[in-house]
C-alpha cells in the first residue's frame, strides 16, 4: 500500500504552481485565465521547449528569463487582422461615428491591440470620415514585443491581398494601397496614421485605468480570461468611459452574463457595441 | 449519462448532410447538450446554424464565449474560432488551426474529455482529413463513449478511418443508426466495453 496517496490531479498542482511562480517572478498574472486554452498553450510551450512535464517548463521558466518571453508569446494569442470582421467597422462608422462628431476631442484606447492591424484600420476609417485630427488613440498590449511590432506598422505583403478586400467589404472607397508602400515582400504603412497612436505595454490583468476615454475597443481579448478576470477588466473598463462613451468587444462577445450589463446599453446588438449609460 | 453530459459531434467539409441527418433524429426532448465543430470558411456568417435549424427539433445557434452549456440545445462552433468546454461554461479561442481547421474538432474534443471525462460522448462524421483522431481518442480515454460514422456510410471515410484507427471507437454505426444510439445511451443503455 502506497502510503502517499494522490488526491487531486497531478497536472493541475503543477499548473497552478507554475502560474504562480510566474506571477511572483515575472509580475505576469495568468492565473485567472480560460483554462482549456491555457493548458493547450502550456502543453505547446512544454513541446517547443523539448520539455516533459509542467514541473520542467516551471524550473526553466524561473530560471531562464529568455524562456519566460518565449512563454509569454504563447500564451498571448496574437491572431489579428486588417478590417477584421468588415461588417464590425460597417457598423462602427453608422452607430459610432455620429456619436464621435459630438465630441470636440476623441481618446481611444485599443486594449490588446497586438501587432497593431485594429488600431490601422481605426486610423484608416477615422481618417475617412475627418475625425482622426481631433483623435488620440491609445494601443497596448501585455505582451511588449508586440507592441513594438504595432509601432513599426509592417505586414506582410502576401495578406494585402485579403486586407483589401476586407476594407473594401468594411466601406472603404479609396484604392487601399493609399495606405502602404510596397517593399520586397513587406507593406509599410503610412507613418501619418500613427502620427496621433501613443503605443505601450499595459496589462488587463494587473494594471489600473490610465486616462478617460470616449471609445473602448477590446475585440478577441477577454476571450482568454475566465469570469473573474472578465469581471476586472469590464471593471476597468466602465471606470476609464466617459459616459455615454462606446465599448466594443469581439464578434462573439458580450455583456450578456456580466454584472456591468446594466451600466451599459447595446448601440448595435449583432456588432456588439455598446455605450455606457451609468 | 448525468447531468454533465454532453455530446460532441465533428463533420469536416462536405460533411454537413451528414450533421443534418443525425440533427434529424435527435427529438425535441432531448437531454444532452450537442456541440458541433463543422469545418467551414473563416469568412463564413450566421447561415450555417439557420440552415442546420431548419433539420433540427431542437434550438440551434452559434455558441458565444462564456455562454452557459444548457442541456438539450445545440451549439455550433463560430467561423474562425476554436470552441472549447470549461467548466460549465464555453470558451472561444483564435489560437492556430489544428489540421488546418479553425474550429477544429481536436480542440473541442480535447477539451470536453478534460472538463467532462466519463459524460462525453464523442462523434466523429463523414470528412477528408484526420481532424478529430487525437480529440476522440482522447474522449475515450478519459472514460468517454466514442462513435464513429461507418466509414462505408460517409461521402468522405478519411476522417471516420482516421478515428477508428487512432481511438478503437465503442461503436462504428451507419449514419442512421447514430441518433438512435445517442438516445438510447441517454436512457442509461452504456455499451459494453471489452477488457475494461
Ligand atoms: C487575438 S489578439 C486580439 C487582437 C485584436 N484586438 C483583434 O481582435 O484582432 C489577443 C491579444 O490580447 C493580448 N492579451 C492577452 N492577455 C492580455 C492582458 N492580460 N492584458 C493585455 N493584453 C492581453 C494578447 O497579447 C494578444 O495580443
Amino acid at each position: 500500500m502506497p502510503t502517499y496517496v494522490k488526491n487531486k490531479p497531478l497536472e493541475h498542482i503543477e499548473l497552478e504552481l507554475l502560474l504562480e511562480g510566474v506571477f511572483r517572478q515575472y509580475g505576469f498574472d495568468f492565473r485567472k485565465y480560460a483554462l482549456a486554452s491555457l493548458r493547450r498553450r502550456i502543453s505547446t510551450a512544454i513541446q517547443a521547449e523539448g520539455l516533459a512535464t509542467i514541473s520542467e517548463l516551471q524550473n526553466k521558466v524561473l530560471h531562464d528569463p529568455d524562456c519566460m518571453e518565449r512563454l509569454v508569446l504563447t500564451l498571448s494569442i496574437n491572431v489579428t487582422k486588417l478590417f477584421r470582421d468588415p461588417s464590425f467597422y460597417i457598423a462602427f462608422r453608422q452607430k459610432a461615428v455620429p456619436v464621435m462628431r459630438t465630441y470636440p476631442f476623441i481618446r481611444i484606447w485599443h486594449a490588446g491591440c497586438a501587432t497593431g492591424e485594429e488600431v490601422y484600420s481605426m486610423a484608416i476609417l477615422l481618417e475617412e470620415e475627418g475625425l482622426y485630427e481631433r483623435a488620440r488613440i491609445y494601443a497596448t498590449d501585455m505582451n511588449e514585443a508586440v507592441v513594438k511590432k504595432a509601432q513599426a506598422g509592417i505586414f506582410p505583403m502576401k495578406s494585402m491581398k485579403e486586407y483589401t478586400a476586407n476594407y473594401q467589404e468594411a466601406g472603404g472607397t479609396r484604392p487601399f494601397s493609399e495606405y502602404y508602400t510596397a517593399q520586397y515582400d513587406s507593406a509599410i504603412l503610412r507613418p501619418e496614421l500613427r502620427r496621433n497612436v501613443v503605443f505601450s505595454a499595459h496589462n488587463l490583468a494587473t494594471d489600473g485605468s490610465f486616462n478617460e476615454f470616449n471609445v473602448i475597443l477590446c475585440r478577441n481579448v477577454m476571450i482568454y480570461f475566465n469570469q473573474v478576470l472578465q469581471e476586472r477588466a469590464q471593471t476597468l473598463f466602465r471606470e476609464s468611459l466617459v459616459n455615454f462613451g462606446i465599448l466594443a468587444l469581439g464578434r462573439k462577445e458580450s455583456l450578456r452574463a456580466s454584472t456591468h450589463e446594466e451600466f451599459f446599453e447595446p448601440l448595435d446588438t449583432g456588432e456588439r457595441l455598446y455605450r455606457r449609460v451609468k | 449519462m448525468s447531468q454533465t453530459g454532453i455530446v460532441v459531434i465533428g463533420a469536416s467539409l462536405g460533411g454537413l448532410r451528414a450533421v443534418e441527418t443525425l440533427l434529424g433524429g435527435l427529438p425535441a426532448g432531448f437531454p444532452l447538450p450537442v456541440a458541433i465543430i463543422q469545418h467551414r470558411e473563416a469568412g463564413s456568417d450566421d447561415r450555417l446554424s439557420d440552415l442546420l435549424q431548419g433539420h433540427a427539433a431542437l434550438p440551434v445557434g452559434e455558441a458565444e464565449d462564456k455562454e452557459a452549456i444548457a442541456p438539450g440545445r445545440v451549439y455550433l462552433a463560430p467561423a474562425d474560432y476554436h470552441l472549447l468546454v470549461e467548466n460549465g461554461h464555453f470558451a472561444l479561442s483564435t489560437e492556430p488551426p489544428v489540421w488546418f481547421a479553425r474550429p477544429a474538432i481536436d480542440v473541442l474534443f480535447e477539451s470536453a474529455a478534460e472538463a467532462r471525462g466519463a459524460q462525453v460522448i464523442g462523434v466523429v462524421l463523414s470528412g477528408s482529413n484526420e481532424d478529430g483522431a487525437r480529440g476522440l481518442a482522447a474522449v475515450r480515454r478519459c472514460g468517454g463513449i466514442a462513435v464513429v460514422q461507418d466509414p462505408a456510410t460517409a461521402e468522405s471515410s478519411a476522417m471516420p478511418n482516421a478515428a477508428i484507427a487512432a481511438a478503437k471507437p465503442d461503436e462504428i454505426l451507419p449514419l442512421e443508426g447514430i441518433a438512435p444510439f445517442l438516445v438510447r445511451v441517454c436512457e442509461g443503455v452504456r455499451p459494453v466495453r471489452e477488457g475494461t
